[in-house]
């Protein structure tokens, strides 16, 4: 078992997340989060998935995605060059003005930024690898976290290329993997 | 020219003669149009029944097949039938009316999700709510359901759009970045395909529905190269079943001779199939020794179930006479030899007596045929034994429902299959149990007149699930009892018009066979046949093909020995 991220480029079509999360369900694939917003080009769509499973599983996965029409094409980032970012909004309890520096000194450690301010809870914003994210939510936990919103990874390739283009599933990625 | 217009002119331009269906009031402005169209179109009895005509008429021809229907009721009437057509890629365009646009949402009368609920079991569907878009999707839905791998496509039209104005072309160019279907087979894969084929001794092909449409391409490969054939439920006719080289069809209730091929191979080659769990039976003891070379045109079938060494995406059209090309004539006569040899000493063997057998009936029908006929089957022991006993020989000929396995199809299949390749005979196989699931189109057949043999192969019995009560639940036989209220089919065939007659022993048979073939019409035999037979050999759910119950398939003079696995 190992954890993918995949970017799919759809059509702006009415119910492509539903084909592509009633497909993940049908066959039992596992996603852990998924982020869905408008891309460079009109009328595309890019979305990132977190998925778990093990090679032939993935392997299901993008070719079953691959197999809806209004996926345009399937990347999984996994093994190659990319950045991937989450957002999260953090809502942290202040129960007095000493916790209060003392939290807001460890968001400044973490880059977060405060975005509301009350007497007795400060909101932060914090963008950044998944890792760094599940740090912060850490150290923010003993003061007691009210609620917390993250987007899930959104992820893009370091080539020069976009990933938009129409790539289907030619012979050379499927004869790559399966020699 | 409104859209109901622009559906019925863009249908015209597909080359569309006939369409299937059932009219309702969110089809109406369609069935206004069609009023004025050359088009042919059949009134069927439920609307199940038109998608199944619809899918065997592409099955048989080739010709994508098209169905329409209400909303709501009419369009869930569809889901079976779409279903079936989606496990066995049948190219299907299913046109359904739903509630005008401004009601979508809203529960009006007969409104159902139609788009939400065929999702998962079409190619693709669509929905259209603006006239304007109308060229362009019908467009699209045929390319879609008619390229790469076959299958059914819906296109839900509101209401409004029918009856809204159109201007504009008619022509419309397909726009569907994500789908590209490969067609033509990797050159470097090709050659490391025919590596390996070279290299084994044991080669095994396996052929599947995949290549009804290179039923000539596989002849030739495998007449070019010796390699013996097996062919899956759905490959039945892409490989002469009379051939030396075939092995008749493998898995769950396949021959002994194929099933010890797999499990005695040391190479697989794979041809349009998709290692259904019923081919397989368990797939840890599924050709253990064997090299999998895996064509198809859909990759992700391919390392799905069985892992692929050597996976080739393409069409068996353009793959398979590459890979010959790079085939001499395979050196397999050993392994030859020994198929014989098993073939030679596990014949279809059944008992017959006073009361008719199945397999005897279906030994008469084939005889009658002279070969040359179309058969469609039912779901059940009747089944299995027409794909044992009443193989065709040609391709687009054997039309059952495979991948789903749907009791009611094979009366619609033998309308639909009829209207696809007029003037030929077309023998329905149906057993006493799935006859009744779709036995309103009898009207249907009635109205249309076309050769077809319903033999109903009546064993009082839903015999499948008997057999499996018998075998697997200790005889306890629970709720498959028919024979206490079955109709009489034969006055059931004369209500509605069509010739039915009751057999009972061989003598009547043969003669009412004769007089069925003879009679270019509808008619229906009622074959009363032994109620406890079983189809052997079979292989249990979830046991290895190398497991298979012989049952009376074991020869009597042989003492009783187990089938192991190299
Ligand atoms: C629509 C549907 N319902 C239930 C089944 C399960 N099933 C498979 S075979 C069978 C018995 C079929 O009986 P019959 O048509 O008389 O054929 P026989 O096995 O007796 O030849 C049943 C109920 C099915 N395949 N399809
Ligand atoms: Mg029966």
């Amino acid at each position: 078992m190992s954890r993918h991220v995949l970017s799919v480029t759809v059509r702006d079509q009415p119910g492509v997340l539903v084909r592509i999360a009633g497909l993940f369900a049908r066959r039992g694939f596992n996603i852990e989060s998924l982020s869905v917003a408008q891309s460079e080009v009109p009328g595309q769509s890019r979305t990132t998935f977190v998925v778990s499973g093990d090679d032939p599983t993935i392997e299901q996965v993008e070719k079953q995605l691959n197999k809806l029409i209004d996926v345009i094409s399937v990347v999984d980032h996994t093994h190659a060059a990319a950045v991937d970012r989450e957002l999260m909004l953090i809502k942290v309890r202040v129960r007095s003005p000493e916790e209060r520096v003392e939290i807001r000194q460890i968001a400044q450690d973490f880059r977060a930024r405060i975005v509301d301010v009350s007497r007795s809870a400060l909101i932060f914003e914090l963008t950044g690898d998944e890792g760094k994210v599940d740090a912060f939510i850490e150290q923010m936990r003993p003061f007691g976290i009210t609620e917390l919103i993250r987007t899930g990874r959104v992820a893009l390739s370091r080539t020069a290329a976009s990933t938009n283009r129409a790539s289907h599933p030619t012979q050379a990625p499927a004869v790559a993997r399966a020699s | 020219m409104t859209g109901s217009e622009v559906v019925m002119r863009l249908l015209e331009r597909h080359g569309v003669e006939v369409v299937f269906g059932h009219p309702g009031g969110a089809i109406m402005p369609i069935y206004d149009a069609l009023y004025d169209s050359p088009i042919r179109h059949v009134l069927v009895r439920h609307e199940q029944a038109g998608a199944h005509m619809a899918d065997a008429y592409y099955r048989a021809s080739g010709k994508v097949g098209v169905c329409f229907a209400t909303s709501g009721p009419g369009a869930t009437n569809l889901v079976t039938g779409l279903a079936t057509a989606m496990l066995d890629s049948s190219a299907v365009v299913a046109i359904t009316g739903n509630v005008p646009s401004g009601l979508i949402g809203t529960d009006a009368f007969q409104e159902a999700d139609v788009y939400g609920i065929t999702g998962p079991i079409t190619k693709h569907n669509f929905l259209v709510k603006d006239v304007r878009e109308l060229p362009r999707v019908l467009t699209e839905a045929f390319h879609i359901a008619t390229t790469g791998r076959p299958g059914p496509v819906l296109v839900d039209i509101t209401k409004d759009v029918q009856q809204a104005t159109f201007e504009g072309s008619l022509e419309a160019e397909v726009d569907l970045p994500g789908y590209k279907p490969t067609l033509v087979g990797h050159a470097g894969q090709v050659k490391r395909a025919a590596e390996a084929v070279r290299a084994a001794e044991r080669p095994l092909m396996i052929v599947g529905g995949g290549a009804q449409c290179a039923a000539d391409e596989v002849v030739a490969f495998a007449e070019r190269t010796g390699i013996p054939v097996t062919t899956t439920l759905m490959g039945i006719g892409a490989f002469p079943a009379g051939s030396e080289q075939a092995l008749g069809m493998p898995g769950m209730h396949g021959t002994v001779t194929a099933n010890r091929a797999i499990s005695h191979c040391d190479l697989i080659l794979a041809a349009g199939m998709r290692f259904d769990d019923r081919v397989t039976g368990k797939i840890s003891r599924f050709a253990p020794n064997a090299t999998v070379v895996h064509i198809d045109i859909d990759p992700a079938e391919i390392s799905k179930l069985v892992r692929a060494h050597v996976p080739v995406v393409g069409d068996l059209r353009d793959v398979l006479p590459r890979l010959g090309a790079e085939l001499g004539r395979l050196d397999v006569g050993p392994w030859r030899e020994q198929l014989a040899a098993w073939k030679a000493r596990y014949p279809e063997r059944y008992e017959t007596g006073e009361t008719l057998a199945s397999q005897e009936v279906l030994e008469l029908l084939r005889q009658a045929s002279g070969g040359d006929c179309i058969v469609t089957t039912e779901v059940g022991q009747h089944q299995m034994f027409a794909a044992r006993l009443f193989p065709t020989s040609r391709p687009r000929s054997f039309v059952t429902s495979g991948g789903l396995g749907t009791m009611g199809f094979g009366l619609p299949a033998a309308i639909g299959a009829a209207m696809a390749r007029p003037g030929e005979t077309v023998v329905c196989v149906a057993g006493d149990g799935s006859v009744q699931m779709n036995v309103q189109e009898l009207a249907t057949l009635y109205k249309l007149q076309l050769p077809v043999v319903i033999a109903i192969l009546n064993n009082g019995m839903l015999g499948m699930v008997r057999q499996w009560q018998e075998l697997f639940h200790a005889q306890r036989y629970s709720e498959v009892y028919l024979a206490d209220s079955n109709p009489d089919f034969a006055k059931l065939a004369e209500a509605y018009g069509i010739e039915g007659h009751n057999v009972f022993d061989r003598a009547d048979a043969e003669a009412r066979i004769a007089e069925a073939f003879a009679a270019k019409k509808p008619v229906l035999l009622n074959f009363f046949v032994y109620e406890a037979e079983k189809v052997f050999p079979m292989v249990p759910a979830g046991a290895g093909v190398d497991e298979m119950i012989l049952g009376d398939q074991e020869a009597p003079e042989a003492p009783r020995e187990p089938v192991v696995s190299a």
